[in-house]
């Protein structure tokens, strides 16, 4: 198939189907109990160098717990899926920032910075107008096709977005013709991550997986990973996993360590749990402006705490996520 | 005639422009608003969808994010971004409601990078999010947004999302498919739409109180009037009262 055009951007991972398949080859398909610790699993799962995929919306089903402990381990030289990535890229981007080395240094951007409605972080600008951290454009949908590619086993998938723009131009996708009916189409390389986490609702001590509400592209993204850690709201029994089996989200074989976090997707949205918490989320983009006030509260927040709970704790407790499961189900207080 | 300000007009505008039984890609904040309020009104079969995967929703309040919980609230579908986005490359999706830093002459938007080099960036915005993909695929794209001679330039620092591209049949030329483009440009000064043969922008209807000369103070590139320039018809009381009252009663969007 002729490239008829080919963007610039640096291709941060390997797309090909044979090497995956290679690296799934040596992955355990036996039903074994994976339920540990989130700093186990980020000490187990994730070394410097890795490419990381983070699942949900950037401030929707997060798994917050793991994106702290990344940082607070120290994870040096990572590329990451920049994939409506807002209050998850917020928190990555301090790992540059507190002179701990260089947490994130490639990023595939379909939108970071930004926190949506809420405006923009000015210390995630800060690194990405650094010119330390090497980035490549995407869109939205193309990144979730790159997902989708690795997901499907296959190197790249077509289609008809990103075409005559800049944001094609400094991608590494390339533009070719349809062997059937000559249309020109964008074609976009498989991501395949060393590492991927998701939080979700429910799972099984074996990682069989509900999730409620929007998948955005986490059943593609848990599929892509090479490892892949799951936090969930809860444990829940294999039985009930077996009981509904058409529920089941993400199957054990594609995950690697359970973590029960409760509240995990706190500051973000938990469909049906409860929504986010606004004003954390305010706090955290007006501290960014003072850099001493941003180095105490991520100290607060982040790097003088041990674990999820602990953070909970300390950024309004079981008061304040009581008033956040009143505001998802949307009860008057 | 009642009291109004610049955004309770946009939005306005930017509802009365969806029609009844067609499906519309929104994002949050004024296009959200806009469909809600179109909703209430002239099309209650009007269909919104979030790209995140939220589809048909009875939206209940007002996002804050295009992938919290609110954008499935008793919604028809709670499903994945490539649903979404392949609904539209489909052919599925009329219309869809773009923001941007920058926009130009032909409806080509910015929302990347301010700066010459795109390594280096002088102020580095989200980039695409899922624009592009929608500009791409939806059959036609609207933007609303405030009109000032920053934001309506000549030539954008960075294409990040289609309009007409450089012109007359560039965007089936780079391969994006036919009859799909930006359709109009809702601003606080007028109603603006694309001219059949030059693809280049133009001016549909001012604004109440808004003169031709200040509309072209405040973009930076030549603009004409259409063949045929109209008066935006102001709200009327029961657009406000359904704006105020249903759509935004906390005045996230229009302020108040």
């Amino acid at each position: 198939m002729d490239t008829l055009e080919q963007g610039s951007g640096k291709l941060f991972t390997d797309p090909s189907s044979v090497a995956a398949r290679a690296d799934f080859r040596q992955k355990s398909r036996v039903m074994t109990e994976k339920v540990t610790t989130v700093s186990d699993a980020v000490d187990r799962l994730l070394s410097d160098g890795d490419y990381l995929a983070i699942g949900g919306f950037g401030g929707d089903r997060i798994p917050t717990a793991v994106i702290h402990e990344v940082i607070r381990q120290n994870k040096q030289d990572l590329g990451f899926a920049g994939h409506t990535s807002t209050h998850d890229f917020q928190v990555m981007c301090a790992g540059n920032l507190m002179g701990r080395g260089q947490v994130l240094a490639r990023v595939d951007n379909a939108y970071v910075v930004g926190l949506e409605a809420r405006g923009l972080s000015r210390q995630a600008r800060r690194v990405m107008e650094s010119g330390e951290v090497e980035f490549t454009e995407w869109s939205n949908y193309t990144l979730a096709l790159r997902f989708r590619a690795a997901a499907m086993g296959v190197p790249f998938l077509p289609a008809h977005s990103v075409l005559g723009t800049d944001t094609m131009r400094h991608s590494a996708a390339r533009k070719i013709v349809c062997p059937f009916t000559d249309e020109p189409l964008v074609a976009v390389p498989a991501l395949y991550p060393d590492l991927a986490v998701v939080h979700v609702h429910e799972s099984d001590p074996f990682g069989n997986c509900r999730i409620e509400g929007i998948s955005v592209a986490d059943l593609d993204v848990a599929r892509s990973a090479k490892r892949l850690i799951i936090t969930c709201e809860r444990l829940i029994s294999n039985d009930e996993i077996r009981s509904n089996p058409t529920r089941t989200a993400i199957p054990y074989y594609c995950v690697d360590a359970v973590c029960e976090v409760p509240l995990g997707s706190y500051p973000g949205n938990m469909p049906y749990e409860y929504y986010s918490d606004e004003e954390h989320i305010r706090q955290w983009l007006d501290v960014e402006e003072d850099p001493d006030e941003y180095r105490r509260f991520l100290d607060h927040h982040i790097f003088e705490v041990s674990d999820h709970r602990e953070y909970v704790r300390r950024a309004g407790g079981l008061d304040r996520l009581e008033e956040l499961r009143r505001l998802e189900f949307m009860e008057t207080p | 005639m009642s009291d109004y300000n610049a955004m309770e007009l946009m939005v306005t505008c930017a509802s009365r422009l969806l029609e009844n039984g067609r499906t519309v890609a929104v994002g949050t904040g004024a296009p959200c608003s806009a469909a809600m309020l179109a909703q209430r009104l002239h099309a209650p079969d009007l269909t919104v969808f979030f790209e995140a995967g939220g589809v048909a929703p009875q939206l209940p309040t007002m996002p804050i994010s295009v992938g919290d919980s609110r954008t499935f609230f008793r919604g028809l579908m709670a499903t994945s971004m490539c649903e979404v986005m392949e609904t539209c490359q489909r052919g599925l999706m009329d219309y869809t409601f773009l923001g941007g830093a920058q926009i130009d002459p032909y409806g080509n938007l910015n929302s990347t990078m301010i700066g010459d080099d795109y390594a280096n960036p002088r102020v580095r915005f989200p980039g695409s999010g899922g624009a592009n993909d929608l500009a791409s695929l939806c059959w036609r794209t609207m933007v609303v947004t405030n009109h000032d001679p920053r934001r309506f330039v000549e030539r954008l620092d960075f294409m990040t999302t289609p309009g007409y591209l450089d012109g007359p049949g560039a965007r089936e030329a780079a391969g994006l498919m036919p009859e799909t483009g930006p359709y109009r440009v809702i601003t606080d000064l007028a109603i603006l739409g694309y001219h059949d043969q030059t693809r280049r922008m133009e001016v549909l209807s001012l604004h109440p109180g808004v003169t031709l000369d200040e509309v072209q103070q405040q973009t930076g590139f030549e603009i004409e009037a259409a063949s045929e320039l109209f008066g935006t018809e102001p709200p009327s009381e029961q657009e406000l009262r359904v704006l105020r009252e249903e759509v935004d009663p906390n005045g996230y969007v229009i302020g108040r």
